[in-house]
């Protein structure tokens, strides 16, 4: 695991890896540490954070317990995350990898897709699909998948067609292999690592996607949502602001995280070139 | 002479790289019989590469006709070309390109006989640890990438690989160009070694005429796209008629051991 190594001996890659493992743990945590649904009333309404020490970070306008919320929140936050980005790559990498190793009308019917994909703003296609099909949690990952696929489409593509012209892809033609079996067991394997790097990134925007879904109310009602607690807390700002900065800030050390661990992974790669 | 294993008529192919048309091959015609080896030489840029990836149908010719055990080659497609493909394999020059980094010396060659379903699913394992003895490596090599292997046993899971579907015909382009003087010999000699037991024919493509003489039955010569000569390959080495097989000879100073040395001196004088 020399590429993990490497990931974390860089000063970036170990600062995400630290921060996106607190954020993990949270999520891992959270039924442990916060018991029951977040969603349910804990104490007296609009506590400030530090003052009970059973709820240590206060409580917004209906009484709910903030940490509860940011521990929750962070397995949402995570699931959608990571869903999506795995939705979206893998969509991205069998369009790609059929566009670029089949070439000629297919290859041009389906960039032309991703290239109607890509001209619509990504956060305006998310927006339309869940106004459309109904906040819940499966459709936000589905939506922000549809967003964010032609990315991944478009990187697959190009490493298949320098990946098709080597040698190996002529030796498993020569020995009589099925096409499709080149094309998914000799060529995919090989243009995934640079795709892995953008999946990252990809995780990141999706988080952030998920979080201003649910500010604008199109999120899952029964499920706590760091996006949905700014909100909630957006009507009381100058009285109480920690219910909005509470959750951004968990937003910010998550996507810091992922960015972090995302650009040391491309460097990762990089300097220890494919192998 | 018997029925040749592989006829081709008239290969033409270009490339156009920009506005320029380079002609990599222009009208070849070459024939090669069960179990003979056919040397092709020729410098680089000549088209040998080309050759052989016409032959192999990793690329279309423009125009001509291949017939390859009696078939109309170029005429098959999809499942049909695949199943045939078995009659005709290729070595390639680097051994490190030719495989899958990701590939394991054992699953390369489990690979090939279970595409082909030479032998029966359960028998694979044990035709993988022939093929890799056959090959003069160790069975301990099997579990191994094939990134883990120097460059000579690479070379040898390439021929095992080549030789696990029990072809008719293989091609060696620039098979043994990579590798070590030393390790080139082995290689060499187990080809021939092969070529004894089972009967294949091979296309040996080098730029090394040294080499081709030492396992070629018959030599031809080719320069800019064109076969310049061809026959038996003493003959042909002993009174090349073509200029390019004079630059050749005289450019490969170990030649003096391998032909008669008389002739050898005659033309490195007059080569250069």
């Amino acid at each position: 695991m020399s590429f993990l190594r490497r990931l974390l001996s860089s000063p970036t890659g170990a600062i995400g890896a630290a921060l996106l493992s607190v954020i993990a743990s949270a999520a891992l945590l959270a039924p442990w540490i916060s018991p029951g649904d977040p969603l349910s009333i804990a104490g007296p309404a609009l506590l400030a954070p530090f003052s009970d020490p059973a709820l240590p970070f206060g409580t917004d306008r209906l009484g709910r317990d903030v940490l509860a919320g940011l521990l929750h929140g962070a397995r949402t936050s995570l699931v959608v995350g990571l869903a999506a980005a795995a939705a979206s790559v893998l969509l991205g990498s069998m369009v790609g990898t059929i566009a670029g190793f089949a070439g000629r009308l297919v290859d041009e019917a389906l960039m032309r897709v991703v290239d109607a994909f890509q001209i619509v703003p990504g956060f305006l296609l998310a927006l339309a699909f869940v106004s459309v099909a109904g906040g819940s949690l499966p459709t936000v990952i589905v939506a922000i998948a549809l967003s964010s696929w032609a990315q991944p489409a478009r990187l697959v593509r190009a490493e298949v067609l320098s990946i098709r012209e080597r040698d190996y892809v002529a030796a498993a033609r020569v020995i009589g292999m099925h096409p499709i079996e080149i094309a998914f067991k000799e060529i995919l394997p090989n243009a995934l690592p640079p795709v892995f790097a953008l999946a990252a990134v990809i995780v990141a925007a999706a988080i952030l996607t998920e979080a201003a879904l649910s500010f604008l109310g199109l999120g899952d009602p029964n499920v706590v949502t760091w996006g949905s607690m700014i909100a909630e807390g957006r009507n009381v700002l100058r009285a109480a602001p920690f219910l909005s900065v509470i959750p951004g800030i968990g937003l910010v050390v998550a996507v810091l995280g992922v960015y972090l661990v995302s650009e040391a992974a491309g460097e990762a790669l990089g300097r220890g070139g494919r192998p | 002479m018997t029925e040749p294993l592989l006829t081709a008529r008239d290969l033409r192919r270009t490339f156009t790289s920009g506005r320029r048309h380079i002609t990599a091959l222009d009208g070849v015609s070459l024939a090669i019989a069960p179990g003979e080896t056919l040397g092709l030489v020729g410098g680089s840029g000549c088209g040998k590469s080309t050759l052989a990836r016409v032959l192999t149908r990793l690329i279309a010719p423009e125009s001509g006709a291949i017939a390859f055990m009696g078939d109309d080659w170029l005429a098959l497609g999809g499942g049909r070309l695949r199943a045939a493909r078995r009659h005709m394999q290729m070595v390639f020059q680097d051994p490190l390109a030719a495989f899958n980094p990701r590939a394991t010396v054992g699953g390369v060659l489990a690979d090939a006989l279970r595409i082909h379903a030479v032998v029966p699913k359960a028998a694979r394992a044990a035709e993988v640890a022939r093929l890799i003895d056959r090959v003069g490596l160790s069975s301990g090599l099997i579990g191994r990438s094939i990134h883990d292997i120097s460059g000579g046993q690479r070379q040898r899971v390439a021929i095992a690989r080549a030789i696990s579907v029990r072809p008719r015909l293989v091609i060696l382009d620039e098979a043994v160009s990579a590798l070590d003087v030393s390790v080139r010999g082995r290689i060499l000699e187990l080809l021939v070694d092969l070529q004894r037991e089972t009967g294949v024919g091979y296309l040996f493509i080098s730029h090394d005429l040294a080499v081709v003489r030492a396992v070629s039955h018959r030599i031809a010569v080719m320069d800019a796209g064109r076969l310049v000569e061809e026959g038996p390959a003493a003959s042909v080495i002993a009174a090349p008629s073509s200029d390019v097989l004079a630059h050749l000879i005289g450019a490969v100073p170990r030649l003096t051991g391998i032909i008669r040395p008389e002739r050898s001196e005659d033309r490195q004088d007059d080569a250069y």
